[in-house]
């Protein structure tokens, strides 16, 4: 496992791993195969880090993907290059350690000197908290190696993707403890207090360090997986959707994370094009009135002959949305897309409900920041009418009721939910008064297409009454939906 | 065929001779595009030094720039060839008055002039192809141009040929280095993103940075240039509708040696803040954030 040239070996695992990028949903094309193929030619395997960087840009085209190819990555490559041969316990040869464990009695520095497996715990958090201290790289991954091999109790065959051996490992060496005492330390050091901005920069550079000591704790795990269980199978275990696709009704909390940060980029990118669709297709027919009035001034010649554009209206939105449990998640994000576009609309009003109903419009007025007003409307909206259970009905009711008059031919509703009523009343009867009103009136439900009418869930009773129903569990789809809408 | 680089670590060196620091995946692209002769798009946040990576290559290779501006109604007579119909009009007319043009066969002959090399006017795409010198082509911020417009790029970018139906295929005498670098406003088509190398550029890490701001700001210190790496990288992870961009931290570097700053301190940091930040409310959110920082100190610091 040392030089490898570019033979059969390497062009076979090279395949494989083209073949994982595509099944994680990647769109690797065939020319992008070959260019990888001729591109690894040219730089060496044991140059890690160029030689992910050439395949990366030659078989990721965007950005988002990036994490997705990287742990593919990890986990294809991660026994090749010298340096990165598994070596159980030791520690890198040259290393004096000696002097990290300057605390410590005479005794233990000895055998700390010596090997990994005779220290103690106590030494070892001591070397942690210099090696931070220091942002020493070397012996902060010599450290995440024993760590993972102290704490992690990994056992051989087992089928896990290894985040719970991540918990034990990170749970035993205590990081937010780290975290404070180096924090102690460095207002020791300074020479007077610490400024509010000075303890500020001294906290990031921490835990920019405490991280990189995460990643490596990750990727030891991840190399030992691979290593016990096998590259395909760790591969399949691995994967993950990309953000687009992450199911909004189970994210995790870091899909969550991404989620939040793709959406920017894409409610920026859906406004530029909607705006551009606007400004171009202007043909209109001819204003005869307008060319006849501007020719007066050639002396009756219609030179300059003038046209009647479109001036297509801009629709009214109400976004009704349930904001119960699962579906929360969901309604923010449609509520994001839909104010990060406001401007093509010309009014937008919005609702939320559990089975009451509160108007939250004067949240997003006049505000900056939307995932702040977001957040806003989980904390302050009055939802809760009975036991904050979802009760379509009764909100459908409320609304109509208080909200009903504004429904007008110009008014587009959109509900968001799943229609699980809790086998409440439906009062469908609503949707039917709001459709017979309302420009149009759509459906989104987070929930996949199969579970709808399953149980509680009442879809197609309402779903008769609105213009259409759309499954809407991911970003794609429901970047797809708003640009339809508008 | 020449190359300009030996391997991935003369890239980064060559480049960092004309003061642009590369990282390893940026000198790994530029190598890999010379050696593969394929085109490089390069996308990222603004002002992270997209397009001066291309006048670096350049710069470093001793190559030509040829530099072709994208916006929105770009189209063929601007960026691959006209015909220079002034001139071609001037030539029928001095025609005319030479000889009696009555006989069809003259008729012909003209026409055949009037489509030759000599009334063609290059733009910086077919510029590129037929420079006889190493050239490097940057096509800059090419998400600005309509979808349709796209296609004029693709000839030229895989087989880097251009075809004149008058004339017939220009065919490049030496390949030319081409970036492509986009704003990501709106998705690139498939077909220009296979033909292309593709590489992100995102914002500097922490010692990236320094090094950055040593290299480019004069007068600037080691431990003044450590303070405004940090300070930037600490602005970053707020959550903000614009952070700031390597260019925007060498202005700030820049304005603190005018003033003669050696340590920033919160006041100093307050009052120069507009330069990193350009909308009031990232403002007043990064004085806030770092304000109160000493209050809720038990909290771990806001990254959210």
């Amino acid at each position: 496992m040392k030089v490898e040239p570019a033979t059969s070996p390497l062009l076979a695992l090279l395949a494989g791993f083209i073949s994982e990028l595509r099944a994680a949903g990647l769109p690797v094309s065939l020319t992008e195969n070959l260019d990888a193929m001729e591109a690894i030619q040219h730089i060496p395997i044991e140059d890690r880090d160029a030689f992910k960087y050439a395949l990366a840009a030659t078989l990721v085209k965007n950005h988002a993907h990036w994490r997705a190819f990287e742990t593919v990555f990890e986990v294809y490559f991660s026994l090749r290059g010298a340096e990165y041969d598994l070596v159980d316990g030791e520690w890198p040869e040259g290393m004096d350690l000696s002097d990290f464990v300057d605390g410590l009695d005479g005794q233990q520095r000895r055998q700390g000197g010596g090997g990994g497996e005779a220290m103690s715990a106590e030494q070892l958090a001591e070397m942690l908290f210099q090696a931070l201290m220091r942002g020493d790289d070397a012996l902060m991954r010599a450290i995440a190696r024993q760590a993972v091999q102290r704490y992690a109790g990994m056992e051989p065959g087992r089928p896990v993707g290894g985040t719970y051996y991540l918990y034990r490992t990170l749970r035993n060496l205590d990081l937010d403890g780290v975290l404070d005492r180096l924090m102690d330390q460095a207002r020791h050091d300074a020479p007077g207090d610490l400024t509010p901005l000075e303890e500020r920069l001294e906290r990031d550079e921490f835990e920019a360090r405490i991280d990189q000591l995460r990643k490596e704790v990750e990727a030891e795990i991840r190399r030992r997986l691979v290593a016990d269980r096998g590259v395909e199978a760790m591969a399949k275990t691995l994967r993950k959707p990309l953000p687009e696709d992450v199911d909004f009704m189970h994210a995790s909390r870091e899909e969550m994370m991404a989620l939040r940060r793709a959406i920017y980029p894409l409610t920026r990118k859906l406004a530029v094009r909607l705006a551009r669709k606007r400004r171009h297709g202007r043909k209109g027919p001819l204003d005869f009135r307008n060319t006849m009035r501007h020719s007066l001034s050639y002396g009756g010649v219609p030179a300059e002959p003038k046209f009647r554009y479109p001036r297509p209206a801009k629709p009214e939105i109400m976004v009704v949305a349930d904001v119960s449990g699962s579906v929360a998640a969901f309604a923010r994000f449609t509520l994001h897309l839909v104010y990060a576009i406001s401007n093509q609309f010309s009014k937008v009003r919005s609702f939320v409900f559990i089975d009451g109903l509160d108007e939250v419009t004067s949240f997003f007025e006049g505000v900056d920041d939307i995932g702040e007003a977001v957040h806003r409307v989980n904390a302050e909206a009055d939802v809760v009418w009975v036991d904050g259970h979802s009760d379509y009905g009764h909100a459908f009711e409320v609304f109509w009721e208080r909200y009903g008059k504004d429904v007008g031919p110009k008014t587009t509703v959109m509900i968001l939910g799943d229609a699980r009523n809790n086998y409440h009343a439906s009062q469908a009867w609503i949707l039917k008064e709001i459709e017979h009103r309302a420009r149009k009136v759509f459906w989104l439900n987070p929930e996949p297409g199969a579970y709808w009418d399953t149980g509680d869930s009442i879809v197609s009773e309402y779903g008769v009454h609105c213009d259409g129903v759309f499954e809407v569990r991911n970003l794609r789809q429901l970047e797809g939906f708003v640009e339809n809408l508008v | 065929m020449s190359f300009s680089f030996a391997d991935v670590d003369s890239v980064r060196k060559g480049l960092s001779g004309v003061q642009y620091l590369a990282d390893e995946g940026i000198a790994g692209v530029v190598y890999l595009a010379e050696r593969l002769q394929k085109p490089v798009l390069v996308e990222g946040p603004a002002g992270t030094g997209k397009t001066q990576l291309a006048k670096s290559v350049a710069e470093a290779t001793g190559a030509r720039l040829i530099r072709l501006q994208c916006y929105e109604g770009l189209d063929e007579s601007k960026a691959l060839y006209e015909w220079n119909y002034k001139k071609q009009l001037l030539r029928i007319q001095a025609e005319r008055q030479g000889e009696d043009p009555e006989g069809e066969g003259m008729w012909q002959q003209i026409e055949d002039d009037l489509f030759s090399e000599e009334f063609l006017l290059t733009r910086p795409l077919l510029e590129a192809i037929r420079a006889a010198e190493p050239v490097v082509l940057l096509i800059d911020e090419v998400d600005r141009v309509e979808i349709e417009t796209e296609a004029l790029l693709l000839e030229i970018l895989s087989d880097y040929q251009v075809s004149i139906p008058e004339l017939g295929t220009v065919a490049a005498s030496q390949i030319p280095l081409v970036f492509l670098t986009s704003n990501n406003t709106r998705e690139l088509s498939e077909a220009l993103k296979r033909r292309c190398l593709f590489l992100h550029i995102d914002y500097p890490d922490l010692d990236r940075e320094k090094e950055i701001v040593l290299a480019k700001v004069p007068g600037v210190g080691e431990s003044l240039a450590d303070q405004v790496a940090r300070i930037v990288r600490s602005v970053r992870q707020i959550e903000l509708k614009k952070a700031p961009s390597v260019s925007e931290t060498l202005d700030w570097a820049r304005t603190l040696v005018l003033l003669g700053v050696e340590h920033i301190d919160a006041d100093t940091a307050a009052e120069t803040v507009n330069i990193l930040l350009k909308y009031r409310s990232d403002i007043e959110k990064a004085l806030k954030e770092f304000a109160s920082s000493d209050e809720e100190f038990a909290v771990p610091a806001a990254t959210p």
